[in-house]
């Protein structure tokens, strides 16, 4: 028997069990956290149904059904196994206090989906459930009851949100832009000034053109005005499930749907559309609405500042190591201490980022290039410059450990093959090497960048904010501007998930970010990837 | 230096009737007439007194020979006898080789190739190489022919293109590769690819070709189609070959040096070495009864 029990240990077959059994669990939890995400958060997009629930005291609810659950110690002879109760996303928060309501099932009477009631997304309060009582042009009454009223509510939307991006387009573009000229003006007037010419006729020139600027200013302010009161004009007259009434600006109304009158092709447009608007529009609300468009642009752009800053920088430091350096006990050392670094706590880059590019590099370069804007920093405060150097340098091990290995793979023959025809060792290097360690360089990148996109904690100190009022690439010379702050999908997640004051309201929206920041680092490393692959198939054969 | 090569010519021109090549071994009758010899045995390379350390460990001793130009030169030997690092020494590769040492002299052309105002690169363009690894680049057929004149500052399409033509002709691979010369050259076979390596060690025009055992991995086809190789070209430049394989030192080479232990035992007419030896552990060798 011990015979067999040897013999059957000695085969392996258990070890073969116990390492198929980690990949399983290993899968099993890579497996359960995506479809976590993915149900959560893509089922954010789907126009759901809604509920009215009559009560047994008589009043009604009106909601989407969000799930029902065991009410904790509630067991009694009627419910052995305890009451259980609804939750219902009511909204209205403006008019109920909370957007959520729980509801004891045995209180429940009846259960209706009716086609007529209607979910509006407002630009503050969050949705509205309810019917249309009337709908009016200042004084008076353009359409009164529930079904004239949606008909004549749905071009008013439209048009009101003409003029949204109308307002937007003035507000960001145009008197943006205006803002943006004063202010480089200032900056001039008060450059000549620290340099002693305040005198001069430049001044002069300048201070008549910041006056114009500020007539056009005026002159936009007033149009503005006007647009905002437009939306203004029409207002509809909401009645909620017991018929309390609510007064709305159309203006204040983003969209109208009645989810429980859609068909299912319909609801798959909307459901895309919804996608569509939350990857291109910007937040509201607290970032709690809205879309996460800048969040997005700033983190593939910092991962771009990154990846170009760290390529080079590791790639430069792996070719001295391994080339160059005479391999001894400090080259172990130096090379110990690169291993190291890549296993110091994230933190601990933000706080050096803070310390070294935040306030001394910035510091001196307000000094020296900004003293106008002063005290106002321009670099020397957190921005995205900084947030991808601080990145860089926390993901620089990586890409020397790869690069350093990609070298060592380069066969001697190469190397000896290039010298021999007369190259010397630079442009042996250059010509031979450097193609060949390209994948391993490509690699490094690779899991740089996946690094790089899931850090969060050494941004918060180096220049990610909740909301950037500004991208930093627009139409301004000289187009980035590596100064400013930005916003960041997983800061985004942390800010809307435990800073909001709405909670509840925010998780589909935490959801829906982790999912899109997931998306994001899987198409930023895909692309790596075949980056390398196109360059691995470039260089190593260029066959058929 | 001049010293030296003035004395080591005269005492070439004395040793001529007798021992025309090797200045260690008592060779036997000359096979050639004088008076033809006198004018192939213009020495290429003239290797004097060298000593070569790896770090501690001595690995040539007190080697003196010379290669004459336009004739092949066979280097054989058991495995570690020191004959690849004596030809590494004729383009410095050995350089790179940390604690390398070398002392002695060797000359090229009667010029020192150890002189401190040498420039290696210029050296390696003069001096061309071929290994026992195969080892073109990743790169285009092309583009691995274009290597070493790229690198000398060739740009011109047209010229390039000539030397292409010329090197693979040069090498015997141009009608099997005259399509697909843009393919990589990793799609060759091994013998194709050794080709190539010769070809591209010819498109930088070397006035010698060492070869560090070429045929080793290659079937016998492409070791027969390389041999035929040798004969070609031993017309434009002077080859020197170090060989495992006695049979192919015999059919391809003029002069033959028999290496042991770093030393050079015998160095003579192939025709001798393998009929005639005169040291009896070359003869040993050579029998088969070691190595």
């Amino acid at each position: 028997m011990p015979a067999r029990i040897k013999k059957f240990l000695d085969s392996g077959a258990l070890f073969i069990w116990f390492c198929g059994t980690a990949v399983a669990a290993s899968l099993l939890m890579v497996g359960g956290v995506l479809l976590l995400i993915m149900i959560n958060g893509l089922g954010f997009f789907w126009p759901h149904a809604l509920v009215e629930l009559t009560l047994k005291d008589g009043t009604h609810v009106l909601g989407e059904l969000k799930g029902e659950e065991v009410i904790p110690y509630s067991e009694t002879p009627e419910f052995p196994e305890g009451k259980t109760r609804v939750r219902l996303k009511v909204g209205n928060r403006d008019l109920y206090g909370l957007d959520f309501r729980w509801v004891d099932t045995d209180q429940i009477v009846s259960a209706e989906s009716p086609k007529d009631v209607a979910a509006f997304e407002r630009r503050e309060w969050g949705n509205f459930y309810g019917r249309i009582r009337e709908v009016s042009r200042g004084e008076g009454v353009v359409a009164t009851g529930n079904q004239e009223g949606w008909k004549a509510l749905q071009p008013l939307i439209e048009q009101a949100n003409d003029l949204h991006e109308e307002i937007e387009h003035l507000q960001r573009d145009v008197i943006g832009d205006i803002n943006y000229d004063i202010e480089e003006t200032r900056l001039k007037i008060r450059e000549l000034a620290l340099h002693g010419q305040g005198q001069v006729p430049e001044v002069a020139e300048l201070q008549a053109s910041t006056e114009q600027l500020e007539t056009r200013y005026r002159k936009h302010v007033e149009t503005l005005r006007t647009l905002s009161h437009r939306l203004d004009e029409y207002s509809v007259v909401l009645v909620e499930t017991n018929g309390r009434e609510k007064r709305l600006a159309v203006g204040q109304i983003v969209k109208a749907l009645r989810p429980n009158d859609m068909g299912f092709v319909e609801k798959i447009l909307r459901y895309f559309m919804n996608f569509w608007s939350v990857l291109s529009e910007e937040p509201r609300e607290a970032n709690t609405e809205g879309g996460i468009f800048p969040a997005i642009f700033g983190t593939v752009m910092m991962v771009l500042i990154m990846s170009v800053a760290v390529v080079p920088f590791g790639v430069l430091a792996a070719f001295y190591l391994r080339e160059y350096a005479r391999q001894g006990l400090i080259v172990r050392v130096i090379r110990i201490a690169v291993n190291n670094l890549a296993g110091v706590p994230s933190i601990v880059f933000g706080v050096f980022g803070l310390g070294f590019f935040v306030y001394a590099v910035g510091g001196t370069i307000d000094t020296l290039f900004y003293p106008e804007a002063l005290p106002t920093p321009t670099f020397g405060t957190g921005g995205i410059l900084w947030a991808s150097f601080t990145l860089a340098l926390l993901t620089v091990p990586v890409v020397i450990v790869s690069t350093e290995e990609g070298l060592s793979a380069v066969p001697r023959e190469y190397r000896e093959g290039s010298l021999a025809l007369g190259a010397t060792k630079f442009e042996s290097m250059l010509r031979v090497i450097l193609p060949c360690a390209l994948p391993g360089i490509l690699t490094g990148l690779i899991l740089a960048v996946a690094r790089a996109t899931g850090e969060v904690a050494p941004l918060m100190l180096t220049g990610v904010v909740k909301l950037a009022p500004a991208l930093p690439l627009d139409h301004h010379f000289p187009f980035l501007h590596f100064e400013r702050k930005f916003m960041h999908l997983g800061f985004h997640i942390f800010d809307v998930g435990f800073q909001s004051p709405n909670v509840e309201a925010a998780k589909p929206m935490v959801y829906v970010t982790t999912l899109i920041l997931v998306m994001v680092v899987i198409g930023l490393n895909l692309s790596a990837v075949a980056l390398r692959n196109y360059m691995q198939k470039k260089f190593k054969a260029s066959a058929v | 230096m001049h010293a030296g090569i003035d004395a080591l010519s005269e005492s070439h021109q004395a040793d001529t009737q007798v021992r025309p090549y090797a200045t260690k071994t008592q060779t036997a009758e000359p096979t050639m007439a004088s008076s033809e010899r006198a004018r192939d045995t213009n020495p290429k390379i003239t290797v004097e007194d060298t000593d070569f350390f790896y770090g501690e460990k001595q690995a040539l001793f007190k080697v003196a020979l010379t290669v004459p130009t336009h004739q092949v030169t066979a280097f054989i030997g058991p495995s570690g006898c020191g004959k690849s690092t004596l030809l590494r020494c004729f383009n410095r590769l050995n350089d790179l080789v940390e604690g390398a040492r070398i002392t002695g002299k060797i000359c090229l052309d009667g010029k020192d190739i150890y002189a401190p105002s040498v420039d290696v690169t210029d050296l390696r363009t003069k001096v061309g190489m071929v290994f026992q690894k195969v080892n073109p680049f990743p790169k285009s057929i092309y583009q691995n022919v274009v290597y070493g004149p790229q690198l000398q500052g060739v740009r011109r399409r047209s010229v390039l293109d000539g030397i292409v033509e010329k090197s693979l002709q040069g090498a015997g691979l141009w009608e099997e590769v005259k399509d697909r010369l843009h393919h990589s050259a990793l799609s060759l076979s091994g013998g194709q690819q050794q080709r190539l390596c010769i070809a591209r060690a010819l498109a930088v025009n070397p006035e010698v070709l060492l070869m560090d055992e070429p045929c080793s991995a290659l079937d016998p086809i492409s070791t027969a189609k390389i041999e035929e190789l040798l004969h070609s070209l031993k017309e434009q430049l002077t080859v020197v070959i170090v060989t495992h394989n006695m049979q192919q030192a015999a059919r391809i080479s003029d002069l033959t040096g028999f290496f042991l232990m770093g030393e050079l035992i015998e160095y003579v007419e192939t025709k001798t070495i393998f009929t005639n030896p005169s040291d009896s552990r070359t003869e040993d060798y050579v029998t088969g009864r070691f190595g």
